[in-house]
């Protein structure tokens, strides 16, 4: 019994239960596929997820304060489209300052955001559903329709995410550096604990002095950068710069957020879950050629995970607000 | 002993047309219970508004320390000493109690310029010990109890230092066992100096705990007092500017036959084996602690919940009630004790929602009959005396006392045999609620059998013919008129019956 307890209180921590679910998942596919969970393929699928991670972490901060930013993935486009296009016309630029600018176009994009819902008073998912086709729009005229292919691109900026420090890609080093800050902006410093605070209830965080409109700033601003930064190694690592880049992205961001017990509702969730909430998606859509499932049921399957994941939130919850009811009546 | 810490002279508040606040006078001492006395809209939340910085004030003057007291918003307030507790509204659920106290403040630690968690609980658990509140300051608010949730916010008051202490109806959500550990903090409070600024509806609350009392009437002061030396008539003169005489105007009705008969319902997690008898004209009483299972019992008599196992006869016949809409068919009405979220959509009128439950009978081909309409709304309307601008203003404008009326009326309107009536006075002031009671019992009088929930004993004691106690989950005593007493149904309330003592 009291070994079943505690079982129980590991399943209802979601960073825990989603380790346990993501070596369950490996289990199962290296039966299938011997080879999958060699260091050389699970280097790989990290590699494939770090972007997700990324923009996920970017996303996970807006729904956290009671938004959704439906943009990043025409953020991740533009941005990857200006930054391409930078190194394509002034190849003499040095890679990092290109780097720099892709994510000062993402900064942009999200201060865009961030004053449209701070201050016009739109609904989060209104505003980034109009800057969706906007940023995406942009893309188009940016580039005139055309892309920006690998030989017109330098060997330095290809290497931004490409190149390696010991033994393991820079762009999974990006994935980690993000996900090291995000880990200590929302859990270790004053405006991360305030997003929790604007998300989980409004009215309260006023009366102590957390200003709505600054959080607001500050989310749509951070997604926006790592959208920005995104963009930049979407486009060196695929060494092309088309106009469709990352198109749909978002909900892949939001899933991993869902997945990874963030409320939707704001509030509630945290870093670890979000990342591990991206690997799982990542390892779904590795495993599903490798097991020989048609590539056509990815979406399908996505989604049921994404629904399945959200009624494992809801109902867990049920269930505490009933033992809470019966913790009363002792 | 105790010092002056806050003196309010000759305070006005004009609002576009309304005199909120007209001269009022508030005196408030250090280490002093202050009891804030007056009907829903007397003007107590317009001047706990003031102090707290949510409004401005027109004219007269407030006295912190002798100084004048300037402060534009609750965080200024919070700096000068002040706050108010507030019912629920301010905490976050998914948070801990560390981080609930010290939201907005963060510690950060000196040398690593990070949110320094370690001191942030220790000081936390250094303050709870010091409440002798057995909470754990890792614990998520969500998981709190509402009288827990209470205690941290005062807990959070202190926290930031607060001298005056604003407590709004703390009690109107806590059962009575919560109350007492309330009171308890109260008193430590006062003990260590506090001054606490206590606005409440309940005259037993008052006289428990408090020591001294200013009354408001219409915005208007009317006086003040030791609680000691006064008595509930007199308050209650004071407040009305009249005498209730009969607080529960109960009508000798001759109790007709059996209308309703539960027998052996039981919901799993909920209550179990629930029985009894329901006449025609007769008001049957159900009290209990938050959390008995008396609104559970209710809401799956009229369809809300499912049952596990039972069965329940209408004159006799068996009845399977799925779902409201068929509960209604067979003539019940529930009147559901949120108000707010169950009971008036805000954003419709009076009218509108006294016959919403009754459209389909208002309607030719989809469309309602206006007239008709209005003739249900006046009809009803008039007689639970309901005030508005018009019964076409949206509910919204009403005052929280109206906005009951407006749920009673709509209720009502549909002509129920059975009524069932959960916390039908809950946060209203006195006069209303006389209103109410006097409808309920004119309704009974002519025959229509009523389910009473109610926390408030003296109205349990007041109103029903016949009380119904349940504890836990099931019915632990049963008493006439003419038996019950305050003693005997708290006891049964409490799990304090023949044969268990002593237990919890």
């Amino acid at each position: 019994m009291i070994r079943l307890q505690s079982l129980r209180k590991i399943t209802q921590r979601r960073d825990t239960s989603l380790i346990i679910l993501i070596v369950l998942l490996l289990a199962v596919v290296t039966m299938r596929a011997p080879g999958f969970v060699s260091a050389d393929n699970i280097q790989r699928i990290v590699n494939d997820t770090s972007i997700l991670v990324m923009v996920s972490l970017g996303q996970f901060f807006v729904i956290l304060a009671g938004g959704i930013d439906l943009s990043v993935g025409s953020v991740i486009g533009l941005s990857g489209m200006a930054a391409a296009m930078t190194n394509q016309y002034y190849p003499g630029i040095p890679a990092v300052v290109v780097l720099l600018i892709g994510v000062g176009v993402g900064l942009v994009l999200g201060l865009i955001n961030g004053v449209v819902v701070a201050y016009g008073k739109v609904p989060a998912i209104i505003t980034t559903l109009g800057t969706l086709s906007i940023y995406r729009g942009l893309t188009f005229v940016l580039s005139k329709g055309q892309w920006v292919t690998a030989h017109e691109m330098t060997d330095s900026y290809m290497r931004l995410p490409h190149g390696n420090l010991f033994g393991i890609s820079n762009l999974i080093w990006w994935g980690v550096l993000v996900s090291v800050l995000m880990f200590y902006f929302s859990g270790y410093t004053r405006r991360g604990r305030e997003i929790y605070a604007i998300g989980g209830n409004k009215v309260a965080a006023k009366f102590v002095g957390v200003s709505e409109q600054k959080i607001y700033m500050i989310i749509f601003t951070l997604s926006g950068m790592l959208g920005g930064l995104a963009g930049v190694l979407w486009t060196s690592r695929y060494a092309a710069a088309v106009n469709e880049t990352a198109s749909g992205f978002e909900l892949q961001t939001v899933a991993a957020c869902v997945i990874g017990g963030v409320s939707i509702a704001g509030g509630s969730g945290a870093v670890p879950g979000v990342i591990l909430g991206a690997l799982f998606l990542g390892i779904i859509n590795n495993a599903l050629p490798v097991i020989n499932l048609s590539p056509f049921y990815q979406l399908f399957i996505q989604g049921a995970i994404v629904l399945g994941a959200m009624l494992i939130n809801t109902v867990s919850e049920r269930r505490r607000e009933q033992e809470l009811l019966k913790g009363r009546q002792r | 002993m105790s010092e002056t810490i806050l003196e309010i002279k000759q305070l006005t508040k004009y609002f576009p047309g309304i005199k909120a606040l007209d001269g009022v006078h508030l005196t408030v001492r250090t280490g002093e219970v202050h009891a804030l006395i007056g009907e829903n809209g007397a003007g107590k939340s317009t001047l706990v508004k003031i102090l707290t910085g949510v409004y401005t004030l027109t004219s007269g003057e407030v006295l912190l320390d002798g100084k004048p007291l300037v402060c534009r918003n609750a965080l200024e307030a919070q700096a000068c000493g002040i706050a108010a507790i507030h019912q629920e509204a301010s905490m976050f659920p998914e948070l801990s109690v560390t981080e609930n106290i010290y939201m907005g403040h963060h510690i950060i630690h000196p040398k690593t310029k990070r949110v320094d968690w370690a001191t942030m609980r220790k000081e936390t658990q250094t303050l709870l010990d010091s409440l002798e509140l057995e909470i754990d300051c890792n614990t998520l608010v969500k998981n709190l109890g509402v009288a827990q949730r209470h205690m941290v916010e005062i807990a959070k008051a202190l926290s930031l230092n607060a001298r005056i202490v604003i407590m709004d109806e703390p009690t109107s959500a806590l059962s009575l066992r919560e109350v007492e550990d309330l009171y308890k903090i109260v008193r430590k409070l006062k003990d260590d100096g506090k001054a606490i600024i206590f606005i409440s509806h309940k005259f037993d609350e008052i006289f428990e705990i408090c020591d001294y009392f200013t009354i408001l009437r219409d915005g208007r002061y009317i006086g003040e007092g030791l609680v000691k030396e006064s008595s509930v008539d007199a308050m209650v003169n004071m407040m009305v500017g009249r005498s209730l005489d009969q607080m529960y105007p109960k009508k000798e009705v001759k109790i007709g036959r059996p209308v309703l008969e539960v027998q052996q319902l039981a919901q799993t997690g909920y209550f179990q084996d629930v029985s009894f008898t329901l006449h025609a004209g007769e008001i049957l009483g159900f009290f209990g602690l938050i959390g008995a299972g008396r609104s559970e019992v209710m809401r799956t008599l009229f369809g809300i919940d499912s049952r596990s196992h039972g069965t329940v006869l209408l004159d006799g016949k068996e009845i399977h009630i799925r779902k409201p809409s068929e509960a209604m068919g067979y003539g019940i009405a529930f009147v559901p004790e949120d108000r707010q979220s169950q009971g008036v959509i805000l954003e419709m009128s009076i009218a509108k929602n006294i016959t919403l439950p009754q459209i389909d009978a208002l309607s030719r081909y989809g469309i309602t009959h206006k007239k008709r309409e209005l003739e249900v709304t006046e009809t009803f309307g008039e007689k639970m005396e309901i005030r508005a601008a018009g019964w076409h203003v949206d509910a919204d404008t009403l005052s929280g006392g109206n906005q009951q009326k407006v749920v009673l009326a709509k209720w009502i309107a549909t002509n129920p045999r059975i009524l069932i009536l959960d916390e039908p006075t809950k946060g209203i002031d006195v006069a209303t609620k006389a209103a109410v009671h006097q409808f309920v019992s004119e309704m009974a009088a002519e025959g229509m059998a009523v389910l009473l929930i109610s926390s408030e004993l003296p109205e349990v004691l007041g109103m029903s013919d016949r009380i119904i106690v349940m504890h836990e989950g099931a019915l632990t005593a049963e008493f006439s008129r003419d038996e019950a007493t305050s003693d005997s149904v708290i006891k049964a309330a409490t799990g304090h019956t023949a044969g268990n003592g002593g237990e919890q």
